[in-house]
């Protein structure tokens, strides 16, 4: 499965001239570029489907950021048992639907009878925390190196671009699982759930960053031959003021946009990741876990598989269409 | 033609260099950094010093890694002998080493997994090329219409679903809960043909779906964008059919980028269906190396990167030299 964002061959061509920002000249930048923010804003607000992915979005983050309080009221500590919650013999939840009730707010886990609404819950954080800091990794990365290969040229846009087609044309996923399984369990100190969270930050944003890189790299090539950029040149600004000054604030829009959309692919690949057994180590909670444990009970207990794949469809599809209307609200033309 | 076809060859080959290089680094100095000995995980906790000693020696694993390395990739090419004294076993080229938990020589064991990771990649890709160009097509032309719409939701939601949850879904409402199947299975083509298409449907319309969704997305971007271009406006006001004009002029232009697309995503999907693999309980690459990986197998694990690596090679190559047969403004050069 591609574990990118889709589309970044054809946004790699629908480059600058698009961008709003970029028609305007250094003098009146920094007016154009509060402009530019009020229209994005002004075509957000009016599209009513972003806001609802936005909307989803802050929900789960609260959700996730509340999660020891919130379990503490309507939940039962992650790993508790409730042996009386099982069936004894065929191992899955007395109750209807997976166990639903009153106290059991999304059932019990089929074998052990622990609580899905706290797992849930504290899947959430290592879900929501990797998939965004594994972003933050990707466009530092790809937005240097990016910067870097499109404003140097020579043989450092080759030795960049070549990394970037060779990780892009690689068996990632593979890697990935190769990778985090021969890392140790305990790093810093930490214990072993934020020690892998670690871990996984590292691997998914490393292998994220091409994807931005390309973007950037391609727009910053076709930038830095626009008379602002020469202008400022002629006034003797060093090459750091071009890059940080002149050049980044008109990619601005498109690492945003990027990085919003490599979130969902980043929260498939660590559910992926878990779902093979090698993200978040049992007995610590996480979606991709839950999954996989499902694979035995799906026949029994089908809501054991449905509410942590539900969770991550809702997820994905809410930073699916909050990025998407943001690009739309960006860069009218991509649409 | 040919200096490009050489050129492109030797980079292939380096690639793969590069590619057995890092899987080596990690799989065999990582250990090693870390504390952790490959002898150890061949023979087990349990062993004396003596044997252990042996399987060193027997391995070469004493030597320095980029003598392994070395050896390694005479094995690939000329094949190996392991020796311990007068124990000595001949592993014929293209020697991937020996299995350090079956013991199994590495290069059969991975052949005979290919036919099930080909056959699913292959059903697959014939589904979501047709389902996703067509969809992503239609869409377009009917830009705005509910069709268009509730395509593009089906689509939205497709690239929203993970594999391993849409794969649970499938199995538990066509095979347990209605029974229109029997399960998921791998039979070879040439034993029983019924078989081997009744075995694999579920696991080809689900990756389909998966895939087809974001080719029908892409497709129609694609689309609009050609239909607003200079030559489909000539070639309506030459009076063309708009059968013509979409099927040869239009459809030409969106499948460039999208060879492309395609050319990633089947190679990877060779090197190993991971997901689908265990999800649908399928024997294949992807199911080898997932086992491989938890055992700490380092000589299946470095064959399976390798033959990942090698399907993504050929298979971006492929495409690059058919682009200039789709596109005629490419010129190979």
């Amino acid at each position: 499965m591609s574990i990118g964002p889709e589309a970044s061959i054809t946004d790699e061509r629908s480059a600058p001239t698009d961008d709003p920002a970029a028609e305007r000249g250094s003098g009146e930048k920094a007016i154009a570029g509060r402009s530019l923010k009020q229209i994005a804003w002004r075509r957000l607000k009016r599209d009513k489907v972003a806001l609802a992915g936005a909307v989803v979005v802050i929900l789960l983050v609260i959700l996730a950021v509340l999660a020891p309080v919130l379990t503490r009221l309507w939940g039962y500590p992650i790993n508790e048992f409730h042996g009386d919650q099982i069936d004894p013999t065929i191992q899955t939840p007395l109750g209807a639907y997976g166990g639903i009730s009153k106290d059991f707010l999304l059932g019990v886990e089929p074998g052990s009878g622990r609580d899905i609404f706290s797992r849930i819950l504290y899947g959430a954080q290592t879900t929501l925390v990797v998939a965004i800091l594994s972003a933050l990794v990707s466009t530092i990365l790809g937005g240097l190196l990016g910067l870097a290969a499109g404003y140097l040229g020579g043989w450092v846009d080759s030795v960049i671009s070549r990394v970037m087609d060779f990780l892009l044309a690689f068996p990632q996923l593979l890697f990935a699982i190769a990778l985090v399984s021969v890392l140790p369990d305990d790093l810093f100190g930490l214990d072993g759930r934020w020690s892998r969270v670690i871990v996984l930050i590292g691997v998914i944003g490393f292998f994220g960053w091409p994807y931005i890189g390309r973007i950037v790299r391609g727009q910053t090539l076709s930038l830095r031959e626009r008379e602002f950029v020469e202008a400022s040149k002629s006034l003797g600004a060093r090459s750091g003021r071009i890059l940080f000054k002149e050049l980044l604030p008109n990619l601005a829009a498109p690492i945003l946009v990027y990085t919003t959309l490599i979130i969902p692919t980043n929260i498939l690949t660590d559910a992926a990741l878990s779902f093979l057994g090698v993200g978040i180590p049992p007995p610590n909670p996480s979606w991709g876990g839950m999954l996989s444990d499902a694979l035995t009970y799906y026949t029994f207990d089908p809501m054991y598989m449905i509410i942590p794949g539900s969770m991550i469809f809702i997820t994905v599809l809410a930073f699916n269409l909050f990025g998407d209307g943001l690009r739309d609200a960006l860069d009218p033309k991509a649409r | 033609m040919l200096s490009y076809l050489i050129r492109r060859i030797v980079n292939a080959v380096i690639t793969l260099l590069v590619v057995t290089m890092v899987t080596f680094g990690i799989f065999f100095a990582v250990p090693t950094i870390t504390g952790s000995d490959p002898a150890l995980l061949y023979i087990g906790k349990t062993a004396d010093p003596a044997s252990l000693e042996g399987i060193r020696t027997k391995l070469g694993l004493d030597d320095p890694i980029p003598v392994q390395y070395g050896k390694f990739l005479k094995g690939l090419v000329a094949g190996r002998d392991y020796a311990n004294g007068a124990d000595v076993t001949h592993c014929d080229a293209p020697c991937l080493g020996y299995s350090f938990k079956t013991e199994q020589e590495v290069t059969p064991l991975l052949i005979s997994d290919i036919p099930v990771t080909l056959s699913l990649a292959i059903g697959a890709a014939i589904l979501w090329v047709l389902f996703g160009v067509a969809t992503g097509v239609l869409s377009a032309l009917k830009r705005g219409t509910f069709l268009d719409r509730a395509a593009m939701t089906g689509a939205l939601a497709g690239v929203s679903l993970p594999i391993y949850f849409t794969g649970q879904l499938a199995l538990l409402i066509f095979i347990h809960e209605l029974g229109w199947l029997p399960d998921a299975a791998y039979t070879p083509f040439l034993e029983d043909p019924a078989g081997w298409f009744t075995g694999l449907i579920l696991p080809w319309v689900t990756l389909a779906f998966l895939f087809a969704a974001t080719y029908a997305r892409l497709t129609r971007a694609n689309m609009l964008e050609t239909l607003g271009e200079d030559y489909i406006r000539t070639a309506r006001s030459k009076g063309l059919p708009e059968r013509t004009v979409i099927g040869k002029h239009g459809l030409r232009a969106v499948l460039t980028p999208l060879v492309t697309v395609f050319g990633l995503d089947f190679g990877t999907l060779l090197a190993g269906a991971i997901l689908t693999e265990q999800v649908f309980n399928l024997r294949g690459l992807g199911y080898q190396a997932l086992t491989a990986i938890r055992q700490n197998d380092l000589p299946v694990i470095l064959g399976v990167t390798l033959i990942a690596a090698i399907f993504i090679v050929v298979i971006n190559l492929i495409v690059d030299l058919l682009y200039s047969v789709i596109d005629p403004r490419v010129r190979l050069g």
